[in-house]
């Protein structure tokens, strides 16, 4: 490890969120291509923690890893954007983006907030840092062990910000 | 008043809005409960004529009288029990605890066809994962991707299918006495234990921090908010102020949003996060700040907690004047870190040892987890703070540690080999990552050679042993 890399490492944990740049230093980011190509997962995961629940969950086996702290790796190209991993993982730190579309992004997140959202819902767009940056639609809620997986669409441009969603009590 | 069946008299009163429980005997200062597990004694009241019950572990029942104690009370005029009945138990191992440690050793000893007794002082088995309604990390095998309680459900389950196991609920164990005799009390009975081995998972208690005012009503163990919210969903107040950013405080966080309370701030002395970033990033982008190198300066309120003041430190931790910010919160809770409880270890004579990476005076032992009281075992959090992987991996060591010396043959082989992976896996595996550096060192200075266990055993020898 380099200097440059403790460096970054220090700040996402004073910060308490991830920066896009610091994702793509780590590798954690998939390739342009790979991302245009359709849905994709990506984990922010950057600590060696005593974790590997998505590695065997992962239909594809697209998930490698060798020891139970590793950092998990995607490999983008087995990768089918199913959304098992946003599912089971507890960090509640594996998201699918899809900026495959010309009109739109989609985000897959994992929620665990009532109400519960339903297909149509409009709902808040909340960054890393838990701005409001806008609004999205619901277009598919699936649930697993009580963790909801929920696709949003949202604006262009916004795939890769967009990581928490909030539904207005009804 | 009414209250659920399965519930203590303290979460009966929370939920109604009662948070004062008693006043102090000096000062006659209000006292609501803080931990919720039984450790702490700020619930205690008046029930049925008994005074300082604690009510946090008190099941609920039609027709109880419970009233508020002002400071020191009398003792009740009658006995409350017309007998008490007293019992004698051989078994071939006592488990103390039933948490995650406890219950994994239970389970596999019992599997194995010893006869078990379980002892908690809770009317239920689970420990710590009772209240745990987040996911758990770890692997598939170890419960990965369970919810906590869902772990404890799925352990009592196959216990109450062995036949060869007897569980003690609502009973503390009190103390270890000559000849290897264990003493264990219910509300209505006496036990006395004569066990061949012992594995005390007593686990630990919240640590308390000192500010003004912090006896106040709703300054609570963040384990204890978690027990009112999550064990019996009772929703502990309207607006948060965390204190500590580990895992606990974390977690803690999170599962507040989720009850709908207001998370106003986490602060955190340290200039950086305690806890694991994933936790950390779960509650950031709900909005939920984290202030590093910021202290809790006091609280204000009447008769619970209206207020709460926080303060920047320097490096020296000392607070920037100038620097206060004030919250309107109903609720502080501490998140400051754990103490091991192993005062059964101290008193039945165990040779101890304070190790500040692990939280506080814990048991010197073996790598398979022996004290220097001969077949007296210590795992999960009693034994260092880690967490609910590690102490169940500690149970399964003690468990197949116990099963070593009483197996012979192939029979031997096969427990020396399993307990050999379990050791290899906990030590050079999990805890190998570097987040879980300063527990795994707390660790290392905690366990000694068998070679060194049995110059310590005759340098302070124990007073007494199982056999
Ligand atoms: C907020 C929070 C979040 C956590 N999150 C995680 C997580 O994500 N992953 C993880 O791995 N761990 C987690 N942990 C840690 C984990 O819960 C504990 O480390 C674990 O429960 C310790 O297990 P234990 O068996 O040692 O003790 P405990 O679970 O504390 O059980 C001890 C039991 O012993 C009983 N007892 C004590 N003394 C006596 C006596 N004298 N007589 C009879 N009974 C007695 C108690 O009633 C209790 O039931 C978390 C803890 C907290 C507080
Ligand atoms: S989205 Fe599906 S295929 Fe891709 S890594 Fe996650 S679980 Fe595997
Ligand atoms: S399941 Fe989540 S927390 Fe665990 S290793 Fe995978 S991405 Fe990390
Ligand atoms: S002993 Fe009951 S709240 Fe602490």
């Amino acid at each position: 490890m380099n200097l440059g890399e403790i460096m970054l490492d220090m700040d996402y944990r004073r910060r308490g969120y991830i920066e896009i740049e610091e994702l793509k230093e780590l590798g954690l980011l998939p390739p342009r291509d790979r991302l245009e190509k359709g849905p994709v997962a990506v984990l922010e995961c950057p600590e060696q923690i005593p974790c590997n629940i998505c590695a065997p969950f992962c239909p594809t086996k697209a998930i490698q890893m060798k020891k139970i702290i590793d950092i998990p790796r995607v490999d983008w190209n087995k990768c089918t954007g199913c959304g098992v991993c946003v599912a089971v993982c507890p960090g509640l730190a594996a998201f699918v983006v899809d900026l495959s579309k010309p009109e739109a992004d989609y985000v897959t997140l994992p929620y665990e907030f009532l109400p519960v959202p339903v297909k149509g819902d409009s709902v808040i767009l909340l960054n890393r840092r838990g701005e409001r940056i806008g609004v999205g639609e619901v277009t598919r809620v699936w649930e697993r062990n009580k963790t909801y997986v929920v696709t949003v669409k949202v604006p262009k441009g916004f795939g890769m910000e967009v990581r928490g969603i909030w539904v207005e009590r009804r | 008043m009414e209250a659920y069946e399965g519930e203590s008299i303290a979460i009966a009163l929370y939920a109604i809005g009662i948070d004062v429980f008693s006043w102090s005997p000096k000062l006659g200062r209000p006292r609501g409960p803080l931990c919720m597990i039984g450790k702490c004694s700020s619930c205690f009241m008046i029930v049925d004529g008994v005074p300082n019950t604690k009510t946090c572990r008190f099941p609920v029942r039609e027709g109880l009288r419970v009233e508020r104690q002002r400071g020191w009370t009398t003792p009740p005029p009658k006995p409350i029990i017309d007998e008490v009945e007293s019992l004698e138990i051989k078994t071939d191992v006592l488990i103390i605890g039933g948490g995650p440690a406890g219950l994994e050793a239970a389970s596999i000893l019992s599997k194995s066809g010893f006869n078990v007794v379980i002892v908690d002082e809770h009317f239920k088995l689970g420990g710590q994962l009772l209240k745990q309604t987040h996911k758990f990390f770890g692997s598939v095998d170890l419960f990965g991707g369970m919810r906590g309680f869902q772990i404890a459900e799925a352990y009592v389950k196959n216990l109450l299918s062995q036949p060869n196991i007897r569980v003690l609920t609502e009973t503390v164990v009190y103390g270890v006495f000559r000849g290897g005799l264990v003493s264990a009390v219910s509300p209505s009975k006496y036990y006395l234990i004569k066990p061949r081995a012992v594995i005390a998972a007593t686990g630990a208690q919240e640590k308390l921090l000192e500010f003004p005012n912090n006896d106040l009503p709703g300054v609570m163990g963040a384990g204890g908010a978690q027990t009112i919210m999550n064990e019996y969903g009772v929703k502990p107040g309207e607006r948060a102020l965390v204190v500590g950013s580990g895992n606990v405080g974390l977690i803690i966080a999170y599962q507040l949003l989720q009850a709908g309370v207001k998370v106003e701030a986490i602060v955190e002395i340290l200039r950086e996060i305690g806890g694991w970033f994933v936790h950390a990033a779960k509650i950031r982008r709900y909005g939920v700040p984290i202030l590093t190198g910021h202290t809790i300066n006091y609280v204000v309120g009447d008769s619970r907690v209206e207020k709460a003041v926080v303060v920047a430190v320097d490096e020296k931790f000392n607070p920037i004047a100038g620097s206060e910010k004030e919250y309107n919160v109903d609720l502080v809770l501490l998140a400051i870190g754990l103490e091991p409880d192993a005062r059964l270890h101290a008193q039945a004579g165990a040779l101890m040892k304070y190790i500040p990476e692990l939280g506080g005076l814990i048991p010197l032992r073996t790598r398979e987890l022996e004290t220097t009281v001969r077949n007296l075992y210590v795992a999960g959090d009693s034994s260092g703070i880690e967490e609910a992987t590690t102490a169940i991996l500690e149970g399964r060591i003690a468990a197949y540690s116990i099963m070593s010396k009483y197996s012979d043959g192939e029979k031997a082989i096969s427990v020396e080999k399993e307990l050999d992976k379990t050791l290899k896996f906990l030590w050079d595996e999990y805890r190998s990552s570097p987040l879980l550096s300063r527990a795994r060192r707390g660790k290392e200075l905690a366990t000694v050679s068998k070679e060194e266990m049995e110059e310590l055993r005759r340098k302070y020898p124990p007073p007494v042993e199982f056999r």
